[in-house]
């Protein structure tokens, strides 16, 4: 069914076809809803919106940043973490830092280099250990400490509707039901003062209804891709849940719908658990030292042992 | 009936030979592409599966998946 008699240009399970102008005030309705059904934002927030320079984080800080301009007691910035990919982030950075000027929103850089001393691209060398798996304990405690520097009472990400559906199967397959009761569109198990509440207004919105958002508002930028992606654990579950997409459309709506209605009750069930403080960093920690903290005094002790190794080499 | 289609995720262009009547989703399939995972455009506007191409045609096929 075509919603008039305009080019669609997206069809939407259920076979319903859009044309430009409605599947536009459908995506941008179905944003504003989600941030009212789930109670994204309060009066005089100050979010900080996690950009990398993709289409997900760009959709997310251009609609926020509409919302701050008919809302002024609400505050927008953004904030980008530079993992040090080379031939990647520095591209998508690029991108992230000429959109945000053009929309007014200020934006701050932070890198791995500074806060762990080496960049990605370097780490990988010396330590054994899978990217994705030290690259995501980073960035998040990263943008955890960042957020509570800049002031930002919120954190908002580009995460949608596949990516959510992603980790909903991840953690299934996994059995870590306790993973999964930190998700949903506004995140965390318990208010901790450490952490900074994450929200993801585009939580409802599929990846395939983002990019034609963004295709049709010039916000799309050209394909590049992490090139440490290929090894991932959550590429692998992406293409099984397309392929499931493709054979029976609305399965991942349908994940996503089934898990919601699970979620208070798994939030309730590790609502408990005890959640202290890193020794080390002051950062929130289910363990002793939180993970980064760990992953830090790896490399610390790898770089002291190569530092060694090249003083015997010179000897 | 030849049509191009530019496949963005691997950069690469191709020709290929088509009858008539035959529908974006049949290009997708052809080229073993999975429609969830692509945009595809015709002179920058963008069409859905069950549009019917014409001679000469040039598809941009886009990946709407997040590279990261």
């Amino acid at each position: 069914m075509e919603c008039c008699q305009l080019q669609p240009v997206i069809e939407l399970p259920g076979e319903l076809k859009l044309c430009k102008t409605h599947f536009i005030e459908h995506f941008e309705g179905k944003v504003l809803r989600t941030i009212r059904q789930f109670n994204l934002l309060d009066k005089d927030d100050h979010i900080g919106v996690a950009v990398s320079g993709g289409k997900d984080s760009l959709t997310t800080v251009s609609l926020l940043k509409r919302l701050s301009d008919e809302n002024p007691r609400i505050t927008i910035s953004a904030y980008a973490i530079d993992e040090g990919i080379h031939g990647y982030r520095d591209a998508t950075l690029i991108t992230a830092k000429k959109f945000c000027e053009s929309i007014g929103v200020p934006l701050h850089v932070f890198s791995y280099e500074e806060e762990f001393g080496m960049p990605l691209d370097e780490i990988l060398k010396i330590l054994d250990v899978k990217p994705c798996s030290i690259c995501g304990i980073f960035r998040r405690y990263l943008l955890n400490k960042k957020a509570k520097e800049l002031g930002f009472t919120k954190v908002a990400t580009g995460h949608n509707m596949d990516d959510e559906a992603q980790s909903i199967m991840m953690n299934q397959f996994r059995n870590d039901l306790k993973a999964s009761a930190r998700l949903g569109p506004r995140t965390g198990l318990k208010e901790h003062q450490g952490f900074v509440t994450r929200i993801k207004p585009l939580y409802l919105c599929s990846e395939k209804e983002v990019a034609t958002y963004a295709f049709l508002k010039g916000i799309l930028d050209k394909f590049t891709e992490c090139p440490n992606v290929v090894k991932s654990y959550r590429a692998e579950v992406r293409d099984t849940l397309n392929e499931f997409e493709n054979k029976f459309p609305g399965t991942k709506h349908n994940i996503i719908s089934s898990f919601l209605g699970a979620l208070p009750l798994l939030k309730g069930q590790f609502r408990d658990e005890a959640l202290g403080v890193c020794p080390q960093c002051g950062e929130p920690s289910a363990k002793d030292v939180c993970n980064a903290c760990k992953w830090a005094n790896k490399l610390t002790e790898a770089k002291k042992t190569i530092l060694i190794e090249s003083g015997r080499a010179g000897n | 009936m030849h049509i191009k289609a530019y496949i963005e995720r691997e950069d690469k262009e191709k020709s290929i030979a088509i009858d008539k009547g035959t529908t974006v989703k049949e290009v997708l399939h052809h080229l073993k592409i999975n429609p969830v995972t692509v945009i595809v455009a015709r002179n920058n506007e963008i069409v859905t599966g069950d549009e019917q191409l014409k001679d000469g045609d040039f598809l941009n096929i886009i990946s709407v998946i997040s590279g990261g």
